[in-house]
């Protein structure tokens, strides 16, 4: 796979070939395999390598970029002179802050830990397919079928400019994510980790299996305001509609839920939200879109919402604007994208934070009188924008608790739900875990238990 | 290309692969876009690569390479049988493919102007001109407008002989305003929400569209929807327009006849479907006069969903999905033919790129329009009481299809015929087959476009594709209207 020595050299060939003021590379790919499994069968089984590298033109105020796979001289040049053509026919932008060097991508940050494991990397389809035997195993000995997914990559992320900035970062990942499938039920667990010895897929199974059982003839109840107890995914599925709206772009733009609601306490006072790469459980890469190193930041604090994230040419343009002081300390954080983009940036490592006291899933369960236990939602879409009213349904293992018992399996919900009402009325909260969901990027969240859930209507399953 | 499809396939069959196919794609792709008067992005990306798909011990192997030296597509073959011999660890049959002719065949998308031989300068201007008129209304906060190209080149050989080279071109543009006051986000967008309108043609689509004519009429919408009254809640007859009804159409209709889902395969994700096997031809799917067909063909017209082979080379074709009311078909592959006792696919195998197996995705799902003329307007007029919704804001469906929820950008009470005040956050929602049988009047052939949904995603790993959906406005009857903000 291409190391940074190789990129710095076809860099070098990039640089040789550009006649723009200023040129930036970013390469990013690698490999990765997936196996696939439904009907207690491996259906899809795939690998792929694939490497490109993404070249930015810049002269004075006008910038593009453009993109290839292939790194012969022939290639290299024709993607250079692409960012070239497209940047030189706009009109200069005042706003285009030049590339930065290596000194400003320092920024305080601290280490992030070692995102690269051999025995990741090594998986084999052998080895793939061992495992989905025995996940497959269990469905056959609860008499269910199994679908899913186990997979393994080994990735690269780069960044070279003509301003002497350099980084690079390698990382893995794998991933497990297991339905097990009943007559009328159906029940999910997923995790993914860095490093595939904090996977267990066969605990997982069981547990997806066990929901599976206990949902079988699941039993209509009327839509309506619920006590609801989510399971980490569903709470990281509803919550990353939201931080996309932390970016500073995003609030000069007037399309964020945060326009004049910065400083504000918006959720209760049990919410603190951080953004740290650097936590044990998270991942990726420790720079932004520019190469920025990505700062700790602390968003909300006991529900208050205490700052933006910035890319660097958002930070000037917030600093003139008339919101420069309603919107808390304003800097470049390393939360950017990579430039020109419409977006601005986003906090993309969400950490939340611990709560005072703590509860597992079944304390939950037992201080509830009666309400939903919601395991995963799905297609979750926005309603409406600024009071981040979001629609979507439950899936995968939703049941009735009562005096302090999960009674039984409930036919799927439609909800209709502000986040600004759900993280307002959180009860109580697990430690945080690393969750991965469908809906949203992965993040280290809590279980949590929530009042007056908005169930809207009910499904015919 | 074919020469080096050919090392994948020999390679394959040396390894002990029973079936092979190799696609060679090379991918071109634009995209330009402007915000508040400024450049939004501009870029350029090309993606050349081969996938390799066999059969060995009667189960399925892919890989894909962006190498395209003579070893390293030797060694993604030889991959790609390693892991299908890995597959086959865990399976209760083998896998069987219905016949299919093998066949040489060369195909271009018909385009009158290639849309990378336009100025970039051009385009970016005619993009900032939109903006300009966008602006222009007074209390528009936010002013986007996107315009992008794409041409897939794809060269496919068989173990069975088949020799195929296609070439599609795709073009989508659009725009979007945005107002914010107060406490409220409100959005209009041209010709439809989620980056316009997208087709499989040229730069000729641009010229069809009238962008700048309209912007100004967007803009003052956006400013209207911040004043207007809210949709009421309740059960209401509802009239949509094209485009709305073109993404119903794809979530109540294209996703459940998708045969993968009905058979399991997409359990995991994207999830199952309520049309199981035996509602084939005994389902009444909607009234008598929903008529929906999936068709690939040229003739349908320059759908996201028209070709002349799918990525497994079989021809295009029709498929009659809805007959008068009644399910009659599914989206179907070789693979999964015979589960509904066709021997042959349906030809809907399709791949977001040479990196990615293909899987059955949608082509072009239509509703076919009216046969008596009816314009909107008259359609409007023969409505006593009603909401006519225009251009999607949000939606969201249940794993197996049946409860939907929909909002639109835009909502105009109907009353005595006329359409009359505004109305904000318009929504409705309800259960697949009952929407479909309260279907009571559909537009006719002039007011029938097909309409583009480019960024539909299924699969794991995840695969974007876009698909295409015909559609006339149409009325509805007894639709749960409002839902979304009860209780908020």
């Amino acid at each position: 796979m291409l190391d940074k020595n190789q990129a710095a050299d076809i860099f070098e060939r990039i640089k040789k070939h550009s006649t723009a003021d200023e040129v930036e590379a970013i390469f990013y790919g690698g490999r990765n395999a997936l196996t696939r499994f439904a009907n207690n069968t491996i259906h899809q089984n795939v690998a792929e390598e694939n490497i490109s590298v993404s070249v930015r033109a810049a002269f004075g105020g006008r910038t593009a970029r453009a993109t290839t796979n292939k790194f012969d001289d022939e290639s290299v040049k024709r993607v250079v002179r692409s960012a070239e053509d497209l940047a030189k026919v706009q009109h200069p932008d005042a706003d285009l802050l030049p590339m930065p060097d290596a000194g400003r991508s320092a920024g305080p940050t601290q280490a992030v830990p070692s995102r690269h494991f051999a025995q990741t990397a090594a998986i084999t389809p052998e080895q793939r397919a061992e495992v989905v035997g025995k996940i497959v195993a269990i469905a056959q000995k609860r008499k269910l079928t199994t679908a899913g997914i186990f997979s393994n990559s080994e990735s690269v992320e780069g960044i070279f400019n003509s301003r002497g900035l350099a980084d690079w970062h390698t990382q893995t990942s794998s991933e497990v994510s297991i339905t097990m499938l009943g007559a009328d039920s159906s029940g999910w667990q997923k995790a993914n980790s860095p490093d595939v010895a904090n996977l267990d897929p066969i605990a997982l199974a069981e547990l997806a299996a066990r929901k599976a059982f206990h949902s079988a003839a699941p039993r209509e109840i009327p839509a309506g305001k619920y006590t609801v107890i989510l399971e980490p995914a569903a709470v990281l599925d509803m919550v990353g509609f939201m931080f996309y709206d932390f970016g500073g772009l995003a609030v000069l733009d007037q399309r964020s839920f945060l326009n004049q609601r910065v400083g504000m306490k918006l959720f209760g006072g049990n919410i603190d939200i951080w953004d740290d790469v650097a936590h044990p459980l998270q991942s990726g890469s420790p720079f932004d879109g520019e190469g920025i190193r990505r700062q700790r930041l602390l968003l909300v604090e006991k529900g208050v919402v205490k700052r933006l994230v910035y890319a660097r040419a958002t930070a000037e343009k917030m600093k003139a604007s008339e919101y420069k002081d309603q919107v808390g300390l304003i800097e470049p954080t390393g939360h950017g994208f990579p430039v020109p983009n419409e977006m601005g940036e986003a906090p993309m490592n969400i950490v939340f934070g611990a709560p005072e006291d703590p509860k597992t899933i079944d304390q939950m369960i037992a201080s509830t009188e009666r309400g939903v236990l919601v395991t995963r939602l799905w297609y979750i879409r926005e309603v409406d924008p600024y009071e981040k009213l979001l629609t979507g349904m439950t899936r995968d293992g939703t049941f009735l608790v009562e005096e302090g018992k999960v009674r039984h399996g409930v036919r799927n919900f439609r909800f209709n739900e502000s986040l600004l009402h759900m993280l307002s009325n959180v009860e109580e909260m697990g430690m945080p875990v690393r969750a991965s969901g469908e809906e949203s990027f992965d993040m280290v969240v809590p279980a949590m238990k929530v009042r007056e859930f908005n169930f809207t209507e009910v499904t015919k399953f | 290309m074919k020469e080096i499809g050919n090392w994948a396939l020999d390679v394959a069959a040396l390894r002990g692969a029973s079936y092979a196919d190799a696609r060679l794609a090379d991918d071109c792709s634009r995209a330009l876009s402007t915000k508040n008067g400024k450049l939004g992005g501009a870029s350029d990306s090309e993606s050349l690569g081969i996938g390799v798909r066999v059969i060995a011990d009667g189960a399925w192997g892919f890989a894909a390479s962006d190498d395209l030296s003579r070893a390293a597509v030797e060694a993604t073959a030889a991959r790609a049988v390693e892991i299908a011999k890995a597959s086959a660890r865990v399976k209760q049959h083998d896998i069987r493919l219905a016949p299919e002719k093998a066949v040489t065949a060369e195909w271009t998308t018909p385009i009158q102007i290639d849309p990378f031989a336009t100025s970039v300068e051009q385009n970016l201007e005619l993009l900032l001109k939109i903006d300009s008129e966008l602006r222009s209304v007074a209390g528009v906060t936010l002013a986007e407008a996107n315009l992008n190209c794409r041409r897939e080149e794809q060269w496919f050989v068989s173990s069975e002989g088949a020799n195929l080279h296609q070439t599609k071109y795709t073009t989508g543009v659009g725009y979007a305003a945005y107002a914010f006051a107060g406490s409220e986000i409100q959005k209009r967008s041209y010709p439809n929400s989620y980056g316009g309108q997208w087709q499989n043609k040229g730069y000729e689509l641009v010229h069809e569209l009238k962008l700048v004519e309209n912007a100004r009429r967007v803009g003052e919408e956006a400013v209207a929807l911040l004043k207007a009254e809210q949709c009421p809640e309740g059960v209401f007859t509802i009239i949509l327009d094209g485009s709305q009804l073109g993404l119903q159409i794809h979530e109540s209709v294209g996703h459940p006849i998708e045969l993968d889902r009905v058979l399991g395969m997409e359990a995991n994700f994207a999830g199952t479907s309520f049309l199981t096997l035996d509602k084939l031809r005994t389902l009444r799917y909607g009234s008598d006069l929903v008529n929906i067909v999936a068709d690939a063909r040229q003739e349908h017209g320059p759908g996201l969903g028209t070709f002349a082979f799918d990525e497994e080379g079989v021809p295009a074709q029709c498929t009659p999905i809805i007959s008068n009311g009644l399910f009659t078909g599914y989206l179907s592959s070789r693979e999964t033919a015979h589960t509904i006792g066709a021997n042959r696919s349906g030809g809907t195998l399709r791949a977001e790129g040479w990196n990615r197996l293909p899987l059955i995705r949608m082509t072009n799902i239509s509703i076919l329009p009216g046969e008596k003329p009816l314009a909107l307007e008259q359609l409007i007029a023969s409505t006593d009481h009603g909401i006519y919704m225009e251009t999607n804001r949000s939606w969201s469906i249940d794993d197996k299809r049946y409860n939907f929820q929909f909002g639109c950008e835009a909502g105009w009470e109907i009353k005595n015929g006329k359409r009359t005040r505004l109305l904000k956050n318009s929504s409705y929602s309800g259960i697949t087959t009952d929407f479909w049988n309260s279907m009571d009047a559909i537009c006719s052939r002039d007011e029938w476009v097909l309409w583009g949904t480019p960024h539909c995603g299924k699969g794991q790993p995840q695969q974007v594709m876009g698909t295409g959906h015909g559609a006339a406005p149409a009325r509805f009857t007894n639709i749960k209207v409002g839902s979304a903000y009860k209780g908020n």
